[in-house]
């Protein structure tokens, strides 16, 4: 199996802070591989230093097989980058931005224009390929930035929060180029919290808390390892918490202002012991999903 | 140590050129607006100034105050297309767009970008420079063909101050802040310099900062001695300093600029 990226003890530190502490990932060629984690995290720092836009304090990064710190221009000729924040170039039109930013990569003229008539195609951008940038709703920026990010035949597409702030329409249009690309053997590297993204998304993920990953794998064995298949969630009073505490001390359970969620098999049966026992106002038995797993592995504490 | 700093040599290649056409592209777009204020400012100059307080005025040097302007006017230009481009455009694309890091996520570099837009500077003051010596042809105040040098002159002048605005560029935290060096750098050099009357009546410590420490005074002498037809040796010394200043600044903003932007 070849690696894409291959991050060793990779660290970095802001003055006194340490952004990222020691991280160990490889992302295979190919597959789709996601950052998950709260705010500052250390998930764009990562990703950052893997598109060459910030230099490592320590540890080993290739990509590629290459190294980091000597061949960024090699590295940056085969990734197609989509930071968090749009920056198309507002004194262009919809086309000349693919077209001028073509250029960068020694791509000739003619090339660019049909690669950028075949992207814009590709995302639903053509009506608009004179528009003036500032015209494009959201969605349609956030398209246009991935397609400029595709304009070099990228091998690895590296996306940071692709989706953040779009409707749920947009945000499947974007979902769907995504998993097309993957099918055509471009290496994805995304971050994200919307979990939903990364469990339709990802084939592996991490999850990142205060620099340091936390756990590691394929979003379905994350669920099964650390939450189990279901989870009950009971809106009860204190009561219910101890006589919980009291008789199944032994199951994992987790309790934040009145909701109390129980994570284990087969929990039917205390569901309708404590609906029997107790007046419960809510009480939902549910598959388990990716959210649970980071909540209880990134806490409940407000990130900002 | 220090020089190893803020001196350390550019890695420079010819996708400079990239950055360059990009800037260039984005000008042509809007060519006649932009073509307006170097066409239309020696017109309004010369005909105030030149023609209209000049009646009042003495020759200069044997030369009528609208010919002993017009060179000032070339080189004022020159200072204000290098050094506008590079405070507010440059931060304006660093800052507000983004284009630097839309451009430094491809294999162009940061060096590249700093440079390519410098050197976009240095065309600006050449392009503005020349439509000015258009201008100042049809009023017949230029000799010709000496004239014609005022064009590689505005390119090394307009570099020399494209490179001090992107050091400054690189160290304002905001860009209200550029009030700063215009008014404690451009506005003396627009008025101090030689432009609208000789430097030699000033008191002695002033003409001598105004020979040491500012630019435009020597671009001002030599532009004036290519308008008026007169080139001789005595300019070599201005040249010279020009030159070192093209050798000095562009590094170190390229320096700085990479200070400010990667963490």
């Amino acid at each position: 199996m070849s690696y894409v990226v291959q991050a060793m003890n990779l660290t970095k530190k802001f003055g006194d802070f340490t952004a990222v502490d020691g991280i160990n990932f490889q992302v295979n060629a190919g597959e789709c591989f996601g950052f998950l984690g709260p705010n500052g995290a250390g998930k764009t720092t990562a990703i950052r230093m893997v598109c060459c836009a910030s230099p490592k304090t320590s540890g080993e990064l290739k990509v590629a097989g290459m190294d980091i710190d000597n061949h960024q221009s090699e590295i940056k000729a085969l990734l197609g980058i989509v930071p968090q924040e749009n920056n198309l170039d507002p004194d262009f039109t919809v086309c000349e931005n693919l077209v001028v930013y073509a250029r960068y990569f020694d791509i000739r003229k003619a090339e660019a224009e049909e690669r950028a008539a075949k992207l814009l195609n590709r995302f639903e951008l053509s009506d608009k390929k004179n528009a003036a940038i500032e015209t494009l709703s959201s969605g349609m920026r956030r398209r246009l930035m991935i397609a400029r990010a595709l304009i070099n035949k990228a091998k690895i597409l590296i996306l940071d929060e692709p989706t953040t702030g779009l409707d749920p329409q947009a945000r499947h249009l974007i979902w769907d180029e995504l998993r097309k690309l993957r099918r055509e053997g471009i290496s994805i590297i995304l971050t994200t919290h919307y979990m939903e993204e990364a469990e339709e998304l990802c084939d592996r993920l991490v999850i990142m808390n205060c620099g340091r990953i936390v756990t590691e794998g394929p979003p379905s064995s994350l669920i099964e390892k650390h939450v189990g298949k279901e989870v009950l969630e009971v809106e009860g009073n204190s009561e219910v918490l101890s006589y919980l505490q009291r008789n199944y001390s032994q199951l994992d359970f987790e309790a934040t202002g009145s909701l109390i969620q129980v994570f284990a098999p087969e929990l039917e049966r205390l569901m309708n012991e404590l609906l029997g026992k107790f007046e419960i106002k809510k009480a939902i038995l549910r598959r388990t999903t990716l959210e649970d797993v980071f909540l209880k592995l990134t806490g409940r504490r407000l990130r900002e | 140590m220090w020089g190893m700093l803020y001196f350390k040599p550019c890695k420079i290649t010819w996708r400079v050129w990239k950055v360059w056409r990009r800037n260039k592209d984005a000008f042509m777009k809007t060519y006649i607006t932009n073509f307006i204020p170097p066409f239309l400012e020696p017109v309004l100059y010369l005909l105030a100034l030149g023609f209209g307080l000049g009646i009042y005025i003495q020759k200069i040097d044997g030369v009528p105050y609208a010919a002993y302007i017009a060179p000032s006017l070339i080189a004022i230009s020159m200072m204000y297309s290098g050094f506008f481009e590079c405070t507010y455009g440059s931060y304006v694309r660093m800052y507000y767009q983004k284009t630097f890091d839309a451009i430094i996520a491809t294999p162009v570099s940061l060096d590249e970008v700093i440079a390519g837009e410098i050197l976009w500077g240095a065309t600006k003051s050449a392009i503005n420079a020349s439509i000015m010596l258009i201008v100042i042809t049809l009023f017949g105040l230029a000799a010709w063909p000496q004239s014609l040098l005022v064009i590689p002159l505005a390119f090394l002048a307009g570099l020399m101050f494209a490179s001090i605005a992107m050091c400054c560029t690189a160290l304002v935290p905001n860009i209200d802040s550029f009030n700063y060096p215009i008014f404690l750098l451009i506005t003396p050099m627009f008025l101090f310099s030689g432009t609208f009357f000789p430097i030699s009546v000033l008191p002695r410590p002033i003409q001598l900062i105004s020979q040491i420490f500012l630019p435009l005074t020597h671009v001002v002498k030599v532009t004036r001695e290519l308008t008026l037809g007169v080139v001789s040796w005595s300019t070599t010394p201005n040249l010279v300093w020009i030159a070192a200043a093209c050798a000095i600044f562009p590094t170190l903003s390229v320096n700085l600029m990479k200070k400010r932007l990667i963490a």
